[in-house]
């Protein structure tokens, strides 16, 4: 009975898979001009969340350079957005912010705990206040516009990287590199004694995450049309996906993609219907599932599931 | 020809000499025993041969080449792996992963996931821990997260296996036990270096011995020779 019930499942979650994927990529033939922009931006936080998790989830390093990687991929969009063709802009925003990575991992990811936090959040800051910098002395202006895309196109492009990130995030964590990745969060020097590149694999991870950043910055530029310093390195961007990961709990593969759609779809709700109390009643939600939820909702779910096939086992 | 040499060996922590010009060799196929007092130098010098530190001065060298301003990974796919003295484990994997981690990055030449898998499942056998293959590591009792270390080690096919106190906090059977499994791995054609307290092991099981005392070498034997050695009973029992 075991297997039959094993093979079910092996059909029907790539099936349930497939089925949410052409409802979402067929989203704009049926759902308004509202939906479609709001789809946008959960579909940006989730991007934002599942790659921050591929790197810090396993390995315990709290990297807080998110707005950094994805502020370069906005400004990539920005600068060489109407000289280039859509899809090129994409690609070179997430291959800047991949190099961007390598470099700030090669010299940081010695660090440990806190000061790599620190670190890594200090870069936002600092490529912020350069930029700024530059921008008055050099140019003569603060901020710049960025060349307008069609919501559905500005959609699908978003799709796609998600599409793409959860496809690299599903095959990490099967392949051999999950579990050096994991092994180097356990005990990073026993791991380097069995034989793993423990410097190699934390700058190329940290690397491939920061490129799904980039190239979801590059896109959703096109969306917020002006954009300066301000709102490109915007810090609440580094402290976003840590916050949904540990929302939606990072023990299972869906746990930061639940977190970061529900949490999004939370702040969109609260901050259409009460403007004036979103950000006190957000932080009581906040509060809340720290306080009560301590492995997020994957955690809640398993309860609630152990619940009720105990209450089975109770009954025969 | 030695396996493993060592010149001059020198490693200061502040102003302390940890580890001061110490010459040393472990033979192939041989048990070398390494014993001293607390803060002696032993774990100091293993950190130095595994790279875990770098001399500041004297040489290392593995079948004949230098190995040290080499990383540590790089070390352990030469050829010698090492155990800790305190046990560092991969606490949430499974005791199968633990050691999978091994086989899959640690050896020379690398190997297919099959082979690697196929491997660490031989090696849980080897060292007496097939029974618990799926259980997370930090959930073992003491002595089974060492032979975890071991088997770990063992996966990457080392030539040598730095043992750090292995029978350090084992009760009286798991000392004998512990003991079994270093003789057995001398059999299967490894050389074995290893730092120990239990004076009964270490006298047994080592083919010689080599006594630090505040990071030098004082003296060097076989078993009977050091039992015997005026200047190792004034270090251990103070004149």
């Amino acid at each position: 009975m075991n297997i039959t019930r094993v093979d079910l499942r092996k059909v029907w979650m790539p099936g349930l898979l497939l089925i949410i994927l052409v409802l979402l990529a067929t989203l704009p033939l049926y759902a308004s001009t509202y939906t479609v922009i709001l789809v946008t931006s959960i579909l940006m936080y989730i991007i934002m969340t599942v790659s921050w998790t591929i790197f810090s989830g396993p390995t315990g390093y709290i990297s807080l350079a998110s707005a950094a990687f994805l502020g370069v991929g906005i400004y990539t969009s920005a600068i060489l957005g109407k000289a280039l063709s859509l899809p090129l802009v994409i690609t070179i925003g997430g291959l800047a912010s991949f190099i961007l990575a390598l470099l700030v991992g090669a010299l940081t990811l010695r660090l440990k705990g806190i000061y790599f936090a620190i670190f890594t959040f200090g870069l936002v800051m600092l490529i912020r206040y350069l930029l700024l910098w530059y921008e008055i002395n050099m140019t003569g202006t603060r901020g710049r516009f960025v060349i307008v895309v069609d919501n559905n196109t500005i959609y699908h492009v978003m799709l796609a990287i998600f599409v793409t990130l959860l496809l690299t995030a599903y095959f990490i964590r099967r392949s051999k590199f999950g579990l050096a990745l994991q092994s180097i969060g356990e005990n990073e020097e026993a791991a380097a004694h069995t034989g793993v590149n423990v410097t190699a694999v934390k700058v190329i991870t940290f690397a491939i995450s920061a490129s799904f950043m980039g190239a979801a910055g590059a896109i959703i530029a096109t969306r917020w049309t002006y954009i300066d310093p301000y709102i490109a390195f915007n810090p609440l961007f580094s402290f976003m996906p840590v916050l949904m990961a540990i929302f939606g709990g990072m023990g299972q593969f869906y746990g930061p993609i639940l977190g970061a759609a529900i949490f999004a779809y939370l702040e969109e709700v609260l901050i259409t219907r009460f403007p004036y109390y979103y950000m006190l009643i957000f932080g009581i939600i906040l509060v809340a599932a720290i306080l009560y939820l301590p492995n997020g909702l994957v955690g809640l779910i398993r309860k609630l599931g152990k619940r009720s096939s105990g209450g089975q086992h109770a009954d025969t | 020809m030695p396996i493993l040499e060592g010149e001059g060996v020198t490693k200061y922590f502040g102003g302390l000499a940890a580890v001061s010009n110490v010459d040393f060799h472990v033979d192939q196929g041989e048990v070398v025993g390494l014993i001293g007092p607390n803060g002696a130098g032993k774990t100091t010098l293993f950190n130095l041969i595994s790279a875990a530190l770098v001399p500041k001065s004297g040489v290392i060298r593995f079948k004949g080449e230098k190995i040290c301003g080499l990383k540590p990974c790089q070390i352990c796919r030469k050829g010698v792996a090492r155990t800790f003295q305190s046990v560092k484990v991969f606490a949430n994997m499974s005791v199968f992963e633990n050691v999978l981690l091994g086989s899959l990055f640690g050896t020379s030449t690398g190997m297919s996931s099959a082979d690697a898998a196929r491997e660490a499942t031989g090696l849980l056998e080897f060292v007496g821990l097939s029974a618990v293959r799926a259980t997370p590591a930090k959930e073992l009792t003491l002595a089974n997260q060492k032979r975890v270390e071991v088997a770990r080690a063992l996966a990457t096919k080392p030539e040598l296996l730095l043992l750090d106190e292995l029978m350090a906090g084992l009760n009286h059977a798991e000392v004998v036990q512990a003991m079994e499994l270093v003789n057995r791995i001398r059999d299967e054609g490894i050389t074995i270096f290893m730092i120990e307290h239990v004076m009964k092991a270490i006298m047994s099981v080592c083919d010689r011995i080599m006594v630090l005392h505040h990071g030098e070498k004082i003296a060097e034997g076989t078993p009977p020779e050091i039992a015997t050695s005026r200047t190792v009973i004034e270090v251990y029992l103070g004149e």
